[in-house]
């Protein structure tokens, strides 16, 4: 038991759960941004936009964020030397940061045109026999129910990217998983117990997330 | 006939078509430039010259590292699915038990195991297999990751399909249930005979989603040093010097699986539709509890 107490001296288990943190706000909001750009393409009328949007998503969703993330890694800053920061560590988090933004924005994008398909076609018509044109008939009546719907694909989807972030490890960013591997590493007898720290770190963060999306998403929910 | 594809947009007049056109050539315009910034980028760093290609694309590439690794990634998916299924059957069928404790206690253990990334999962285990069931000689050391990327996968994806089958069970419609227990079966067998053969139908799409997943997650079997096509491809990209292009190698290959299975379980859930109670959309996110549709 000493032992293990001892092991919060010694690392800074606090310290990389923050970083998991900091990963997960940083690309919440690069994945937001790109997925809702992929989201207008992909309900756009324009077929051009919708053949972007829609191969984005079919290419992205299907590779492993593993091999999104060591290819930035080893191959977009080992062999095209593209450097965001002379600082390593930064450099890395940079990449780790883009990475989980460009995985995760596909299934933003998903979650954001589901949430628009939610909406009955005749909520549009009748915006527009009450005479609203294009932009207050989506500012009104179509993106606010869209929004709703969308609310509990898009908790998963940021709970699956706090999840994800430990794939970070790839990049050699000191975050959670990494500093359990460490752990261990040194301490095998403490294995079991390292394990259950980490995990139920993780748990703290995760689940209130989850209760969070389900009350959120019954207490918005579009009575229809 | 409507022609477009969403709510948001009425059937365009000649301004908007010619709007439309307008886009797309802009949009072309706007590709082109980038893809034209990639290749100077690549041909600046010396990645277009074709033998670093060649070398990631011949028969030496694909029979010696695309191929086997890519058959320890199927090996492991493969095995990974039915113990995922197993699992999550006797979760579903707990977590629906009439017996409290015992809905509790399979209630637990699913979530934690939904909560915790499979990468903690799997150092975890790669530690636990290589540290403490290997000196026991109950499996060699050398097979200490190929276990940790099985087991990790089995317990997050066993749980996942255990919410999938109580999920399932649930949005059954209540006839069926009623209609069981009034030709006189036991919950038990209402459940067994009837509610869970119709939830594993309407499953069955959301099953084959959760194969691509668990292909998507197998390569994270790479950092813990187990030899599956990513890191196949590494090796063969560091032997060579083309890393860049192996990689891409192997990022093909996984997407074209994926893609093929993605297409497939999209295919099915529009033909099982007539054959269960319950729902048969690709279920994503919206049909069950929060963590499951990503990864």
């Amino acid at each position: 038991m000493n032992g293990f107490l001892e092991l919060f001296a010694e690392y800074d288990i606090i310290g990389a759960f923050w970083m998991n943190i900091r990963l997960t706000i940083l690309a919440a909001i690069g994945s937001f941004v790109l997925g809702t750009v992929l989201a207008v393409f992909r309900i756009s009328p324009v077929g051009s936009l919708r053949a972007i949007g829609t191969s984005y998503v079919n290419v992205v969703r299907n590779t492993p964020l593993t091999i999104i993330m060591v290819l930035g890694v080893l191959a977009v800053w080992g062999q095209l030397k593209i450097t965001f920061s002379s600082d390593f560590a930064l450099n890395f988090f940079i990449y780790a940061v883009i990475a989980l933004s460009i995985y995760h924005a596909a299934f933003v994008c998903e979650a954001i045109r589901s949430g628009v398909n939610t909406v009955p076609q005749g909520q549009a018509e009748a915006a527009r026999a009450i005479g609203l044109s294009f932009l207050p008939a989506a500012r009104v009546v179509v993106l606010p129910q869209a929004l709703r719907g969308a609310i509990t694909p898009l908790g998963n989807t940021l709970i699956a990217l706090t999840k994800n972030t430990t794939v970070a490890a790839a990049a050699s960013v000191a975050e959670a998983s990494g500093l359990m591997k460490t752990m261990i590493e040194f301490n095998p007898d403490l294995m079991v117990s390292i394990f259950l720290t980490i995990a139920i770190g993780f748990c703290i963060i995760v689940i209130p997330m989850g209760l969070l999306t389900t009350w959120l998403s019954d207490k918005l929910a579009v009575a229809r | 006939m409507r022609t477009q594809a969403t709510v948001l947009f009425d059937a365009p007049g000649p301004r908007a078509r010619r709007n439309i056109l307008l886009s797309n050539a802009a949009a072309l315009v706007v590709v082109l430039v980038i893809v034209v910034l990639v290749l100077i980028q690549l041909n600046a760093q010396d990645q277009l010259a074709p033998d670093k290609w060649i070398n990631a694309l011949n028969a030496n590439a694909w029979t010696n590292y695309y191929l086997p690794g890519l058959q320890f990634t199927l090996q492991a998916s493969g095995i990974a699915v039915v113990t995922a299924m197993v699992f999550g059957l006797i979760f579903g069928f707990m977590r629906l038990a009439p017996f409290g404790p015992i809905r509790w206690i399979a209630g637990v253990v699913v979530e934690f195991f939904r909560a915790v990334p499979v990468l903690v999962m799997m150092f975890f285990l790669y530690f636990f297999f290589s540290r403490i069931v290997a000196p026991t000689g109950l499996i060699a050391s050398a097979d200490a990751a190929y276990y940790g990327v099985i087991v990790g996968l089995t317990v997050y994806n066993g749980a996942v399909i255990a919410e999938l089958v109580r999920s399932g069970v649930k949005s059954l419609p209540k006839g069926q249930r009623e209609a069981a227990a009034a030709v006189g079966m036991t919950n038990n067998q209402s459940l067994r005979l009837v509610e869970v053969p119709q939830a594993l139908t309407a499953m069955l799409p959301s099953l084959l989603s959760q194969f691509v997943v668990i292909i998507k997650d197998s390569a994270l079997g790479y950092l813990i040093g187990f030899y599956e096509l990513l890191q196949y491809s590494r090796q063969l990209g560091s032997g060579y010097s083309n890393i860049l292009q192996t990689l891409v190698v192997a990022a093909l290959i996984f997407i074209v699986i994926n893609f093929i299975l993605t297409w497939f379980a999209s295919k099915l859930a529009g033909r099982l539709s007539s054959r269960t109670g319950g729902d048969t959309a690709p279920v994503t996110s919206t049909t069950m509890g929060p963590a499951l549709a990503v990864k």
